[in-house]
């Protein structure tokens, strides 16, 4: 028992984990407010909304707002229907690459011998830092000179390759018994079969917080349509929403909450399906 | 394991390609292009350290508005975020565990809405006219008497955004350093009890924080990342960059003003080098606190 009467990870409930309740639910309640508040301020019917004063909790729930969102056309000749498809698109095509490379690449720095191991490692470790903010001149430059300005591509390619994700993955990998890998290599599997048969059932959890990791960066992403892509029709969601989000008039307000809960739900769904996945991951998710 | 020496190659290329195209090679064009003045029409004229100079010595924005700015951020939401998630992980790691799942996710969820989400939220809150809540809260509590129209006041953007930054920050780090602490071993601590550690505070620091080091720099490095990336939020909320007056102008919010809308990329591309320069410097004391010095 440490020191205080807790423990880390208790098994059932103890009077010495109330002073941590005290404050750690008024934090909890300061971190879910605005996003219940959101969620609510979807669901109000206009006079709800015109309130005042205003009210936290939605009384008459409807779907008015969802059905102006999805009606409105904010001007420019194309429908929703084309934003989400795109979207759609772009994000399935980035989780399964990004994945996929990821892991191809996980492997080979965790299980294989080669002498650039030990450096190319140490620069994705670095790369962890890169704020690719602050470089959005040399990318928009490369996308144009690579010809795919306009295109699927310019919002998938420049996505792909998360050094977060690598890491994480690489990581996984190492608690992956090498007597497993060196049995596979006697019965003469050779890399990829061992890459699909052992490697990729054992990194499940990995795999699933990367695709998390990959969602949350693609689904959201405004940038790719801002900055790369200057016609409408191959731009994405979330660049719909952010110019249709006019809070100042009290209809916008709704469609505007109406918006940010389709971008938002999503990736609360996903995590909390695979939360415990997440948090498997994380137990090796540190630098050495 | 035995490869074929062309084998690890071979499953490294696509990520490195992906990796060094979109990566390494802007990074790099971002040095050259730091050393020209370049507008995006004509060719880049070389410069040498004029844009260096000129950030240092010229630039009465960012020396007046933009440094400290992104100074006082970062030292808000970096550090103080990074202990904050810190302590919110270590007190988590004492409950049970269904309150702490449910607390965990609560406290990781606003991390998750980078973005629309995000600015459509605190937009809401902070509407300027007597309907929004923050202004409807506080003029029944009497604080004040006439709505603050909160996005156009230069005195409360920055501690807007400083607040949303740091409500925002408990990411990804925040879960591996719960994860680190939920995998240390207990005997560990029974150890320390007999050794005769007195209180919690000397347990935290000589076991807790020493057996979860990895996790630490991760989280660090994390916590860094993100407080730099988070400077967009200033720009997302009052609608407009430039900030009113500068008020929440940081770094990142400078370099897309110079680039995108003055078009003096050459410029911006200094200031690039300088953020990156700033992040790499913060993540080599990051890790010269918790990597391991014997490994």
């Amino acid at each position: 028992m440490a020191i205080g009467g807790t423990k880390v990870n208790p098994s059932k409930f103890h009077k010495n984990q109330i002073p941590l309740y005290l404050y750690l639910v008024p934090i909890a309640l300061f971190m879910g407010a605005p996003i219940v508040y959101i969620i609510n301020h979807a669901f109000k019917p206009m006079d709800e909304l015109f309130a005042f004063p205003p009210r936290f909790f939605v009384s008459h729930p409807s779907l008015v707002n969802f059905r102006n969102l999805f009606q409105t056309t904010a001007g420019s000749s194309i429908p929703i229907s084309r934003y989400i498809f795109n979207s759609l698109i772009v994000t399935l095509a980035v989780v399964f690459l990004s994945i996929l490379i990821s892991t191809m690449a996980g492997f080979a720095l965790s299980k294989m011998d080669f002498k650039l191991k030990g450096p190319i490692f140490e620069v994705n470790n670095i790369a962890l830092m890169f704020v690719a903010t602050a470089v959005t001149i040399p990318r928009y430059l490369t996308i144009n000179t690579l010809g795919i300005l306009d295109t699927y591509l310019a919002h998938i390619l420049p996505l792909i390759a998360m050094p977060v994700c690598l890491f994480l993955i690489k990581q996984f990998i190492d608690g992956v018994p090498n007597s497993l890998i060196e049995a596979a290599q006697l019965e003469g599997a050779g890399s990829f079969t061992i890459y699909r048969k052992i490697i990729i059932p054992l990194t499940k959890p990995a795999i699933a917080t990367g695709a998390i990791l990959a969602f949350q960066s693609v689904w959201t992403n405004v940038e790719t349509s801002n900055l790369f892509t200057s016609a409408e029709g191959i731009r994405t969601l979330p660049f719909y929403m952010n110019t249709l989000t006019s809070v100042g008039s009290v209809q916008g307000q709704g469609m505007a909450a109406a918006a940010a809960l389709i971008m938002f739900v999503p990736n609360l769904l996903l995590f909390i399906v695979m939360q415990s996945s997440v948090m498997n991951t994380m137990a090796y998710s540190g630098i050495k | 394991m035995r490869t074929k020496k062309s084998t690890p190659y071979l499953f490294l290329a696509p990520y490195l390609i992906l990796f060094l195209i979109f990566i390494i090679i802007p990074t790099i064009m971002a040095v050259g292009l730091s050393f020209t003045n370049y507008n995006a029409v004509q060719a880049p004229q070389f410069v040498g350290l004029t844009n260096y100079i000129n950030l240092l010595t010229q630039d009465t924005i960012f020396l007046q508005y933009v440094l400290p700015n992104t100074i006082l951020f970062s030292v808000i939401v970096g550090p103080l975020g990074y202990l904050l998630a810190f302590f919110l992980a270590w007190s988590l790691s004492q409950l049970t565990r269904v309150p702490r799942t449910i607390l965990a996710l609560i406290i990781y969820s606003p991390s998750m809405t980078m973005g629309v989400a995000m600015t459509v939220m605190w937009r809401v809150v902070f509407l300027g006219d007597q309907s929004g809540i923050a202004n409807y809260v506080l003029t029944q509590l009497g604080v004040i008497t006439e709505p603050i129209v909160w996005m156009l006041n230069t005195q409360y953007i920055l501690p807007i955004v400083i607040i949303v930054a740091l409500w925002s920050s408990m990411g990804v780090g925040f879960l591996a350093m719960l994860a680190g602490l939920l995998n240390i071993n207990a005997e560990l601590y029974e150890a320390g009890a007999i050794d005769g550690i007195k209180n919690r505070i000397q347990e935290v620091f000589y076991i807790t924080i020493p057996s979860m080091k990895p996790q630490m720099l991760f989280g660090a490095v994390m916590s860094i990342v993100g407080a730099f990336q988070a400077g967009n939020i200033g720009v997302m909320l009052t609608g407009s960059n430039p900030t009113p007056g500068y008020a929440a102008q940081l770094m990142v919010n400078h370099i897309d003003d110079y680039g995108f809308t003055r078009y003096e990329m050459g410029y911006a591309a200094a200031v690039s080098v300088a953020l990156l320069g700033l992040i790499y410097a913060f993540s080599f004391v990051a890790r010269k606190l918790f990597a391991p010095k014997d490994e």
